[in-house]
């Protein structure tokens, strides 16, 4: 029997499959459709102090093989998911939640990571420092690994739950990004968040989305994703979540080879609400395709080429 | 919502870029007028959303405008073609507060949905009347079905071409009781002005997921922030708020 079950700092996962924040909601939608404890766990909305509408609309555009959002973290603000979300996701999921936060400045990050430390139900807190779509905050921290390694620490000071840290692909070198955040004391690292990106409506010679740019994601960034996924899981000695353009359970594998624990599935989440559970359910037979018993056996399993 | 799968029976144009398909299939989902569904289309990453315009057990009829490469895809599609479909999304609109002589009123593509709507109000005895508007002559469609259901139709086009000269809001009767609208945006919003009772408006927007988890399809109401794709496509006129 195939053995899908990996573990995230020191929690158990029944299997990789984790979709990621921004695409499942807190889970409600997919809940309606199929019992979502199947799932390794997921992501929920990106969670800031203060409720915020997002960005203008159109926020979506399509692109070949992926598309364009420019949300800009529309939530209820940390209170509500507090008083509100998690109580009524206790009634359809039972495992432990990896919650994504985000802020606009160090001292937000800590105070929201602050108070969603006190609830049980939340197993990681992934920090999402990569948002492109907004202003002051998000991606600025991604960006730079010193502001990266001041969010990080400041949250290591109150919690205890692991930070799992979300990179933004728009960097030079992700992997020093890594390391300036293992250095600080992150337990993980996911990558990658959306590459900016834009489209332009020829007819109305402007651009498709109201926010101008906004971030790719879908199958087109997958093997972006995948050599990110690989640098960085040769650059640091914490567990790498790997995500980008993830659809299919060969994706799942090859972000294992490359070096990942688990995988988060975004965009493939919108256009088929059963992307995950269909991965999940075809992973043994994948699996035994390629001579896999245990799933855990292969993170990181891929070997370089020797360069001469 | 459900995932369903539909096979092509008719695809054919109707008026100047406007195509009838009908589907056959699971379509018992589709609950409400006014409700959408969600296609996938070979070569195309996210899904179409398009309103239903009629339904019965096992079949769908939708009617759509090519307006770019996805619906210009859709078009080229043939009879007996399987198509994947998200069904039940969206609320539709509440016949419920019709009252007894209830006013629709639709623009260019925002016209199909009004003819399932018809058909439950004339099911439930209403004296319904319908005002279309569209461009010119070449555009106009459904005004004979509506017509055939037993409602009173009215028709408008910008040029004058065809039936009243003018918008909609020039040909709206009154002592109406209530009125449903779809179309674009500033049609909507002179209906919005024009209209003397409550009612209910259907919108559009670009949707990523069409079922309410990636929040693309955002508006502010009066009531907080909606989803056009989960908590609409249709509000009623004391929550809109304007953005423009």
């Amino acid at each position: 029997m195939a053995d899908l079950s990996v573990e995230l700092c020191g929690i158990k996962l029944d299997n990789p499959v984790i979709p990621a924040s921004g695409t499942f909601g807190f889970g409600a939608e997919f809940a309606e459709l199929y019992d979502i404890n199947i799932l390794g766990t997921f992501s929920f909305k990106g969670t800031t102090y203060e409720p915020r509408y997002g960005n203008p609309t159109p926020r979506i555009a399509e692109c070949s093989a992926g598309m364009l959002n420019s949300v800009g973290l529309q939530n209820p603000g940390v209170e509500r998911v507090i008083n509100e979300e998690l109580p009524r996701m206790r009634k359809y999921f039972d495992k432990p939640v990896i919650a994504n936060v985000s802020g606009f400045s160090v001292e937000e990050y800590a105070r929201n990571c602050e108070l969603l430390d006190k609830q049980e139900q939340i197993g990681w807190l992934e920090l999402n420092i990569s948002c492109p779509n907004v202003h002051g905050g998000g991606m600025s921290f991604g960006t730079d690994p010193k502001a990266a390694s001041e969010v990080v620490r400041a949250v290591r000071a109150v919690t205890k739950k692991p930070v799992i840290v979300k990179l933004s692909p728009n960097v030079t070198d992700i992997a020093e990004m890594a390391r300036a955040c293992e250095a600080a004391g992150a337990d993980a690292i996911s990558l990658i968040n959306t590459l900016l990106g834009m489209r332009i409506d020829i007819k109305t010679r402007r651009p498709v989305l109201a926010n101008n740019t906004g971030g790719l994601s879908g199958p087109a960034v997958f093997p972006v994703a995948l050599r990110m996924v690989w640098e960085v899981a040769h650059a640091v000695n914490i567990p790498v979540v790997g995500m980008g353009g993830v659809s299919c359970a060969e994706d799942v594998i090859e972000m294992m080879l490359a070096g990942a624990t688990a995988v988060e599935v975004g965009a493939a989440n919108l256009v088929d609400p059963f992307a995950c559970r269909d991965i999940i359910n075809s992973l043994p037979d994948v699996m035994s395709k390629y001579g896999i018993e245990k799933l855990s056996d292969i993170i990181k399993g891929a070997k370089a080429w020797e360069k001469t | 919502m459900r995932e369903v799968t539909f096979e092509i029976t008719e695809n054919a144009p109707i008026a100047a870029n406007v195509y009838r398909m009908r589907l056959c299939g699971d379509a018992r989902d589709i609950t409400r007028p006014g409700q959408f569904v969600n296609l996938r289309l070979e070569g195309f990453f996210l899904r179409r959303p398009i309103s239903v315009c009629d339904r019965c057990e096992d079949a769908l009829t939708l009617i759509y405008k090519t307006i770019g490469r996805g619906t210009e895809k859709m078009s080229r599609m043939a009879a007996g073609e399987r198509i994947n479909v998200l069904t039940g999304l969206g609320n539709g609109y509440d016949v419920s507060l019709s009252g007894e002589r209830p006013l629709l009123i639709g623009g260019g593509a925002g016209v199909p949905p009004l003819y399932m709507l018809a058909k439950e109000l004339i099911k439930q005895n209403k004296k319904v009347r319908v005002v279309i508007g569209f461009n010119s002559a070449c555009d106009v469609f459904y005004e004979n079905e509506l017509a055939d259901l037993g409602c009173e139709v009215f028709v408008t086009t910008v040029d004058g071409s065809y039936g009243k000269r003018g918008f909609v809001t020039d040909a709206l009767p009154s002592d109406y009781t209530y009125f449903y609208s779809c179309g674009p945006e500033p049609m909507l919003k002179s209906v919005y002005k024009a209209t003397v009772t409550s009612g209910e408006f259907s919108f559009e927007e670009r949707m990523g997921c069409g079922f309410g988890a990636c929040m693309g399809c955002t508006c502010m109401t009066l009531t907080g922030c909606k989803r056009i794709c989960k908590d609409g496509p249709v509000l009623k006129k004391e929550e809109i708020l304007w953005q423009i």
